[in-house]
């Protein structure tokens, strides 16, 4: 006999801590779903060109990854469509049996990236309508990102403006492989929206930068690039430290989404020991890297590293301190990560409030 | 705390000049030099004057830091008390995008560096110098330099053209294998690619703090490529890595190794068990933690007392002084690091050297 092991919401959220997570991937149900907030003539083009990037592939992945569609295989909805295509499904499987209680958004494969200059602020414009239209308006455990297209500044200053103070948006978007390192001066005017805004910067993992994901050429296998994001991660955020970014916008919060996060203690020991002997290099920083990543950078956990024993990644929270990780699940994803599992270690009360939820709401400044 | 007759696994003796090398190149180069004017092969990697390329006491009046057999005794094998030191060359020949005159520049710096360096020094060894665009060139280089037995490595750097672990390389693999040689990896680029993941940093400073993250990156390719599964004994040697970085790096590659090990079933161990099998890193410089209790923490995260190899990194200014060895480095890891270690990791130093 078949034994059914889903989880029954009513029992696994009952005696459940009330969660955050700081990273849900919302797609579309059709390839037409933006088409309400889009102009004939930008419908038109995407029949006829599709929306470029700077990827060889117009279809399918030059890096196929593990499982259909990046998505948990029992992540698809029993309606049809695509993992993370219907909010019903995600309320029944996920945000009430994990007792969700603020959930952040990330549309991916959304118009970011996309090559057109117009085309991607369109793209982007969409998105974020189709956010509150699709989801934030029908659930309001959800949150969206302002999403926009980061290649093109002075285009997401508009829709940074559009969407301030907006109770559903509660950061702006961007990917974390750039055309050019996350500091240069030409992303300045995000920075400087996103924080008259009083609104964080999101930077997560993947992109469309059009380098390689290594600073040696292109590897080979999937399991290359998903490791590699930490490394492209730590360029971009080394690149707004050095740069000087948060020097320039004391109010900038930049969250980490999706990078992994014990990289963070030996790279700021490594920027502070290379700043303190190259100071003479930049003297607009007025204080340690590791000062600056303190004040105003925060990390996502998925996905969680788990050393062997579990308990060394004890110590990684301890140095970047219990207040600085927004728990996620990254899903539908594959490599979500289970609440129920993601921390399997003796904590406080106080650290385990803080890891699941409490940074969260203090990081987004909101009230569950 | 420092052992008598310590090992030190990277020390960069300065190439005064592109003339030292011309009586090194065939007469073709030698034309060539002159014709073309070409006077100097310099990376980006370490500008002239910048204070991490030569520590301040051990810059010269005149000429250059660690140019000269005097200087580098003076300042570095005698106060150390080092038994053996091992020369890695950093010079721009890499960076050359004619794979002719880049194998022609490296070749000068190995015969310059016979000469010169391990001829008249016993207690000098080196490494191989090779560009990697034509590996059927490398690995001719290789052979021939393998015929001394004071060459005890191969030196590649941190970033190329491409991840290291890519199958075109592994011939430079199999002849290091053959002749005992391990592979060094140093810090720099030939810039052939943008040197960060995102493309072309402003400062210098990025450049530097990235060079942990192409070690990482090179890690990942040769243990998903399988290098360590086809020549399970290869020795591969980070020199001027940073190493605190390492645990996390493993944790996060052997947690997706697990997730998507069907990838690369040829990986049949994890990346953790093969780093500790095959790879090793050079002390210097340390990124430490701000106290020495964080950085004993660090050491038990790498589950092993065979990773590190003593380096001072002379004549770049990685510390104070005689300052080499961090604090928070248990004792018992003292003589490890500067003498078991290097000898367990360096076939050719057991060799008996005419």
């Amino acid at each position: 006999m078949n034994i059914n092991v889903e989880p029954q919401p009513t029992n696994r959220a009952a005696n459940r801590l009330a969660i955050a997570d700081c990273d849900i991937h919302p797609v579309r149900r059709k390839p037409d779903d933006f088409d309400p907030w889009l102009s004939a003539r930008w419908r038109e083009h995407l029949k006829t060109f599709g929306g470029l990037r700077r990827l060889g592939m117009q279809a399918g992945p030059a890096f196929p990854k593990g499982q259909p569609d990046a998505a948990r295989r029992d992540a698809l909805p029993p309606e049809g469509g695509r993992a993370g295509s219907s909010l019903s499904f995600m309320q029944k499987q996920h945000l009430d049996p994990n007792k969700v209680v603020f959930g952040v958004l990330n549309p991916l494969q959304s118009g970011q990236g996309v090559a057109n200059p117009e085309l991607c602020a369109a793209l982007c414009y969409a998105t974020n309508e189709w956010q509150v239209a699709e989801w934030t308006s029908k659930d309001s455990r959800l949150k969206a990102s302002i999403v926009v297209p980061y290649e093109f500044p002075e285009a997401c200053v508009a829709e940074i403006q559009r969407w301030a103070g907006h109770k559903d948006f509660v950061q702006v978007l961007v990917l974390s492989r750039t055309g050019e390192p996350l500091g240069n001066r030409r992303y300045w005017p995000i920075y400087q929206a996103a924080a008259e805004a009083g609104l964080p910067v999101a930077v997560h993992a993947f992109g469309y930068g059009g380098g390689p994901i290594t600073s040696t050429g292109w590897p080979t296998h999937y399991i290359e690039e998903m490791a590699g994001h930490a490394q492209s991660c730590q360029a971009g955020l080394g690149s707004l430290v050095i740069e000087g970014v948060f020097e320039r916008f004391p109010g900038l919060k930049i969250i980490m989404v999706e990078s992994g996060f014990a990289w963070a203690p030996a790279f700021a020991w490594r920027l502070d020991k290379t700043w303190k002997a190259l100071k003479a290099e930049t003297p607009h920083l007025k204080q340690s890297p590791s000062e600056y990543l303190k004040q105003h950078v925060w990390w996502t956990t998925q996905p969680m590293e788990e050393p062997e024993p579990r308990t060394h990644v004890l110590d990684t929270i301890k140095w970047m301190g219990w207040d600085r990780l927004l728990f996620a699940t990254d899903y539908p994803h594959w490599d979500f990560d289970d609440p129920a599992q993601a921390l399997p270690l003796p904590l406080t009360d106080a650290q385990r409030h803080a890891f699941f939820r409490d940074n969260a709401l203090a990081a987004y400044g909101v009230k569950a | 705390m420092i052992e008598a007759g310590a090992i030190d696994c990277d020390v960069h003796p300065t190439v005064p000049g592109l003339d030292a090398l011309v009586p090194y190149m065939s007469d073709h180069w030698q034309d060539m030099i002159r014709t073309r004017g070409l006077d100097e092969l310099a990376s980006i990697s370490y500008p002239a004057n910048s204070p991490i390329t030569a520590r301040a006491d051990w810059r010269p009046a005149m000429g250059k830091p660690a140019g000269t057999l005097e200087q580098m005794r003076s300042e570095c094998l005698d106060p150390f008390g080092s038994s053996i030191a091992i020369c890695n060359c950093l010079y721009g020949a890499q960076l050359l995008f004619s794979e002719d005159m880049a194998t022609a520049f490296s070749s000068a710096v190995n015969d310059w560096i016979a000469a010169e360096w391990l001829a008249r020094e016993p207690r000098l060894r080196a490494s191989i110098v090779v560009q990697t665009q034509n590996v059927e060139m490398a690995v001719e280089e290789i052979e021939r330099c393998a015929k001394n037995p004071r060459f005890v490595q191969v030196l590649l750097l941190a970033s190329g053209d491409h991840p290291l672990g890519k199958r075109l390389y592994w011939p430079i693999y199999a002849a290091a294998e053959r002749h005992g040689l391990t592979i060094g990896i140093h810090a720099g680029s030939n810039y052939h690619n943008p040197p960060t993941a995102a493309g072309w940093p402003s400062y210098y400073t990025e450049d530097y703090v990235a060079q942990a993250q192409a070690f990482q990156t090179q890690i990942t390719s040769m243990i998903c490529e399988g290098v360590f599964s086809k020549h399970p004994t290869l020795k591969v040697v980070l020199l001027e890595s940073g190493w605190t970085w390492l645990p996390a790096h493993m944790w996060r590659l052997t947690k997706y190794w697990h997730g998507l090990r069907m990838e690369i079933p040829w990986v049949d161990r994890s990346p953790m068990e093969i780093l500790q099998s095959n790879i090793r890193l050079s002390l210097q410089p340390t990124d430490a933690p701000p106290d020495p209790a964080s950085l004993e923490r660090i050491i038990e995260h790498m589950k092993s007392d065979e990773l590190l190899l003593f380096s001072t990194d002379y004549p770049h200014g990685q510390f104070e002084g005689m300052e080499v060895l961090p604090d928070g480095l248990p004792k018992s890891l003292v003589r490890k690091i500067m003498i078991d270690n290097p000898r367990a990791t360096y076939a050719r130093l057991l060799e008996a050297v005419a």
